[in-house]
């Protein structure tokens, strides 16, 4: 128990959140029930300590109000999430303070995630001396280093945000989310603002920096090969739920939900003779203020039979490591391309 | 095979603030009918504005230079009456952001007749008849119905497929796409992609599409063109082009993407960033970030040319780019 309590860094337990739509007058005179995005319906998983969990899915699926819950920007309606045991959202005094020290967020945007009327000095300033991790002569010399660890000349301290690349721009967010000496980052979209060639050098430097710092990283993208690239593991969202988690080359190279499949799919191969005409997924994402009955992909499954839309399929737990929320691949099937060649 | 559209010595400039600045310099290139061709590059390499000049889309203070031929005649000397024929109607355009593209008080039935009235010579009723089939061709689920809805009731995808089925209305032989799926989820870009490929099958059009995904290029394009500093610095076949690239940026770009199986290892990154249109050093504009330059390539401009049949690069260093390697072959 023990040792296995050490291992989980972070849980999330049936974590579920909703967002209200703001109603109009003639549906409050007359009773109506209010109407709710339903942005996470239920989620469970666990992120291990030093590994890297991909987060993926399209938009509107829930990966980034989920990455907001795990740093409580957001407090869940539903279910919990643990940070070494604990619910987060008992966490009071210094305890709250150590955990928003501990659990780093970056954000998508280089361009609103920095205040435009601070220096570079003051940004990261601000996060060491809010945390007191220095004493105030030291943190110029701080300043320095962590410019030097995201690979930034030692002038940037003296520039505003406006001076800088988005490329630099996200290395000055990696730089205030690492001043406070954190244990885990939530990337949200790190690099999916940025031109390609530089957003393989911020995916270097991550890699880099997590080894280095021995970092536990959620990262959140709708980018698959980059998610493939990083992680250690991948969780793939539809409609605010998890419809696949697994080791990531089990994962890509045998899916077990069909989404998951229809994913890799449409993704287009980097290898012009490899070329598909047949299309991946039909149709579009259903609403998440009503949500389809039975399982939540249905409306687009190709192989969706009776029982998809009476039961909503659970995350099985045949194989604990690589688990699927499918009817179809919950006998035991090995993966879908087998159950292609049996059909 | 004639070309269907040549572009020649294309040069766009700006008048700003800071003095004149060159968006696009020298772009030279030609698509065969029925063919895609992928103008590829990073935000500012000019690869828009190319796109918006072959129609002489480019406001004041802009200037065009340059010739594009297209089925002989050129469009950028004809008068703005005749252009107004071939804009719209023979050539065809679509963008990234449909939302903004559509008219938003309009329901798009109007906006797809719009185009019937301004390019055919169809009545009323044949035109309300043509909308509903070309609603139908794009993949429009109950298109009748939906003639009369407006553009914030259709979704990301549904919106782009309308702007395609206005660009369809008149016929048109070329097809230019500007960044047509980036805006979309990969299942929807997925869908989008391939309905192009199906129409250009089926319409016998040309298509040039503008992106900066190097997997959208190996998934859809036939020969591609990428774009560095305003400047053409590669072209060939698509084939070609990912399994030799001849120019470092090509290659940094190719390797800049992560591929399966070579998990948590570090990317073949270019260092650095693209350099703004007014500081363009001197010499190959990429010299700065390049692993192969030299003192030529500080001080000379390399010249776009001929390598291999169909197959051009500007680079003082090709052999020795190529003789590296792909980094996805």
């Amino acid at each position: 128990m023990n040792a296995a309590l050490s291992q989980t860094l972070i849980a999330a337990e049936e974590v579920s959140k909703e967002f209200l739509i703001p109603q109009g007058m003639w549906r409050r005179l007359t009773g109506q029930p209010r109407l709710a995005v339903h942005a996470l319906n239920g989620v469970s998983f666990q992120i291990n300590r030093g590994e890297t969990l991909g987060i993926v899915g399209e938009s509107g699926c829930g990966k980034s109000t989920l990455a907001r819950c795990l740093v409580r920007l957001f407090d869940c309606d539903d279910g919990r999430v643990r940070f070494e045991g604990q619910d987060i959202a008992d966490l009071k005094g210094a305890d709250r303070r150590a955990f928003n020290r501990r659990v780093q967020m970056i954000f998508q945007d280089p361009y609103s995630s920095l205040n435009p009327r601070m220096r570079v000095r003051e940004i990261l300033g601000e996060a060491l001396s809010v945390h007191k991790m220095r004493p105030r002569a030291q943190i110029p010399a701080r300043i320095a280093e962590l410019l030097d660890l995201v690979r930034l000349p030692s002038d940037a301290a003296d520039k505003f945000p406006h001076e800088f690349s988005g490329g630099q721009r996200q290395r000055i967010g990696i730089a205030r989310a690492l001043a406070v000496e954190p244990d885990v980052l939530v990337a949200d979209e790190l690099v999916s603002a940025l031109d390609v060639s530089v957003q393989a050098q911020v995916v270097n430097l991550l890699l880099q920096l997590q080894e280095k710092l021995h970092l536990t990283v959620v990262f959140v993208a709708h980018d698959l090969r980059l998610v493939r690239h990083i992680s250690h593991r991948v969780a793939v969202m539809y409609l605010g739920k998890i419809v696949e988690i697994g080791p990531t080359e089990g994962l890509f190279s045998s899916p077990r939900h069909p989404y998951t499949k229809a994913l890799l799919d449409a993704a287009p191969e980097l290898d012009p003779t490899k070329r598909n005409r047949t299309v991946a997924a039909r149709g579009e994402l259903p609403s998440p203020i009503n949500l389809p009955t039975g399982c939540l992909f249905n409306t687009r499954c190709p192989r969706a039979f009776d029982r998809c839309f009476v039961e909503r399929p659970l995350l099985s737990d045949r194989t604990p490591a690589h688990r699927a929320a499918c009817h179809l691949t919950d006998f035991g099937a090995p993966s879908l391309q087998n159950l292609e060649a049996i059909s | 095979m004639i070309p269907a559209l040549e572009v020649r010595n294309l040069t766009t400039g700006f008048k700003t603030a800071n003095g004149w600045v060159t968006a696009v310099k020298d772009v030279g290139f030609d698509v065969m009918p029925g063919e895609v061709v992928g103008l590829v590059g990073e935000s500012g390499s000019g690869k828009s504005v190319t796109l918006h000049s072959i129609l002489r889309l480019v406001h004041a203070p802009g200037i065009i230079e340059g010739s594009v031929k297209w089925q002989g005649r050129d469009l950028l000397t004809m008068s703005e009456r005749e252009l107004r024929k071939v804009r719209g109607g023979e050539i065809a355009m679509i963008f990234q952001e449909p939302m903004t593209a559509l008219n938003p008080v309009l329901p798009v039935g109007i906006q797809i007749e719009e185009n019937l009235s301004a390019h055919t010579a169809l009545d009323g009723r044949q035109r309300a008849a043509r909308a509903r089939e070309l609603m139908d061709l794009v993949g429009i689920p109950e298109a009748a119905r939906r003639l009369k809805d407006y553009p914030h009731q259709f979704s990301g995808g549904m919106r782009q497929r309308v702007m395609i089925a206005i660009a369809l209305a008149s016929g048109p032989k070329l097809l230019l796409a500007d960044e047509p799926t980036t805006a979309l989820d990969v299942t929807i870009q997925d869908q989008i992609l391939k309905l192009i490929l199906d129409l250009r099958d089926e319409l016998q059009m040309g298509v040039v599409l503008v992106t900066h995904d190097l997997g959208v290029v190996a998934a859809t394009c036939d020969r591609m063109a990428v774009m560095y500093a305003g400047r053409i610095v590669e072209t060939g076949t698509v084939v070609n082009v990912f399994a030799e690239p001849h120019h470092a940026y090509t290659r940094g770009l190719l390797g800049s993407v992560p591929r399966g199986g070579a998990g948590r290892t570090m990317l073949l990154s270019i260092e650095g960033t693209p350099p703004g249109l007014a500081s363009i050093p001197p010499g190959c504009s990429f010299n700065p970030r390049c692993t192969f330059a030299t003192d030529i390539c500080r001080k000379e401009t390399p010249m776009l040319a001929e390598f291999a049949p169909g197959r051009l690069v500007a680079c003082h260093h090709h052999r020795e780019v190529a003789a590296a390697g792909s980094p996805v072959a």
